[in-house]
């Protein structure tokens, strides 16, 4: 990596815009991993309990590496802003945190968000900000063997025609509503990009996820429909609906109980 | 500072300075807590091995960034630093300065897991193929879960010796 790039932010306005962008990585990551921990024990066959349960491990994970990041800049504590924020400060997208409802709403958010987060840690790789370079290195590696994963089911569920293609059909109808804030960069896009943090912007990270998306619809025999602009709420902002409230008291029982224990 | 554990596989010479060589005898004694017959050092972990004013700082490369065993790693290496050395401040950090690559495991680590039960990592992202098969060394095997029971590893069945297997994945 290139020594010359920094490991704080040089001025305040760009450590905030930098931290906002963490926290949407971090929530991101904590809200999905969650939902699939939830299919444990239900998903369809056993080899998908697995997968769901090792890329759930994966995805707290990587939530947990963004959180400590936030640690080190001084934010909070890692634990704290996984499990003590409530609803209203949470930047992750409201597509993550909606229920799972069924195994192709399931899968085609998977896609959806895996798709949307190998384009993220591609830029990434190039960030200003070495420790989120750094951390995308390792990232990379293994996202792309949920990305694979996801695709695999998305395409095989609409060749399939039926039942499952109609599911398919009707899960990607709801999330589509859903969709507008996943290339939401919240209050920071500006600076992010300036500063380089995050050298993409809003309109190329939506461009880049349309053309990588579009050809696995063709696969699955799914109609392409035109991206929403305008959602009823913005999770970067902070806006949320009662899912995620719901996600977050199942999630933190357990630390609510005794928050300094060690486990 | 030394650095080993590279992916070329080869024991470099040991190093100069005495208690960097008992530690990195020590860390080759660390074992995987889910793979016992393999060192730290041969799946290729040790970024770095710093020793000064009776301080030693090790620096370890996550294999997979939420493994679980990590801690249990890192009390392992404070444990057994502590027990072979006499130094004051034994620090374990781990780093993202270089990805841990499964390239990073060496020859030696390669065939112990064969004897384990485990297909070494391939050379390249390739989900889809199975390795040959660590039991009978067949190759064909069928890919069963690219997900398997930790996270880094892959579940496959051997149609030569009708036997499931798991592969450390290509990361």
């Amino acid at each position: 990596m290139d020594d010359a790039r920094t490991h704080v932010a040089v001025d305040a306005q760009t450590e905030q815009a930098l931290a906002e962008y963490l926290l949407q990585l971090a929530d991101d990551e904590l809200a999905v991993g969650q939902r699939y921990a939830e299919w444990l024990g239900l998903a369809p066959d056993l080899e998908e309990d697995v997968a769901f349960s090792s890329i759930s491990q994966d995805e707290l994970a990587h939530s947990l590496f963004y959180y400590t990041l936030l640690e080190n800049l001084g934010v909070g504590c890692a634990d704290e802003l996984a499990y003590a924020r409530p609803a209203n400060e949470r930047r992750n997208s409201v597509l993550l945190e909606q229920p799972s409802k069924d195994w192709a709403y399931t899968i085609a958010r998977g896609f959806c968000f895996d798709v949307l987060e190998q384009i993220r840690l591609a830029a990434a790789l190039r960030s200003t900000y070495l420790p989120l370079a750094q951390g995308a290195q390792k990232i990379q590696r293994e996202e792309r063997y949920h990305l694979l994963h996801m695709q695999t089911w998305f395409e095989r569920l609409g060749m399939a025609g039926g039942e499952a293609r109609q599911r398919l059909n009707e899960a990607v109808e709801s999330l589509w509503l859903d969709l507008p804030d996943l290339f939401s960069l919240g209050t920071a896009g500006n600076i992010l990009f300036k500063s380089g943090v995050l050298p993409l912007t809003e309109a190329e990270l939506r461009q880049t996820w349309e053309q990588q998306v579009k050809p696995s619809f063709a696969h699955a025999g799914l109609a392409w429909r035109s991206l929403p602009t305008r959602s009823d709420k913005n999770g970067r902002l902070g806006q949320h609906g009662a899912a995620l409230v719901e996600l977050l008291q199942t999630f933190a029982e357990v630390y609510r109980t005794n928050p300094v224990a060690v486990w | 500072m030394e650095q080993r554990g590279e992916p070329s596989g080869v024991n470099l010479a040991p190093p100069d300075h005495d208690l960097a060589h008992q530690v990195w005898k020590a860390l080759e004694e660390v074992y995987d807590p889910e793979l016992p017959t393999l060192s730290l050092v041969e799946l290729g972990m040790v970024h770095e091995v710093a020793v000064a004013d009776a301080e030693v700082h090790v620096k370890l490369m996550p294999t997979f960034v939420g493994c679980p065993a990590l801690e249990i790693m890192r009390h392992q290496v404070e444990r057994r630093l502590r027990e072979v050395t006499d130094v004051g401040i034994v620090q374990v950090e781990f780093v993202f300065d270089t990805p841990w690559t499964s390239s990073h495991i060496q020859a030696s680590g390669r065939e112990k897991l064969k004897k384990f039960g485990i297909a070494p990592p391939p050379a390249s992202f390739s989900p889809t193929t199975a390795p040959a098969c660590p039991y009978c060394s067949a190759e064909g095997a069928e890919v069963v879960s690219v997900f398997g029971p930790s996270a880094c590893r892959s579940v496959f069945y051997c149609k030569n010796c009708q036997q499931p297997f798991e592969g450390i994945k290509f990361v």
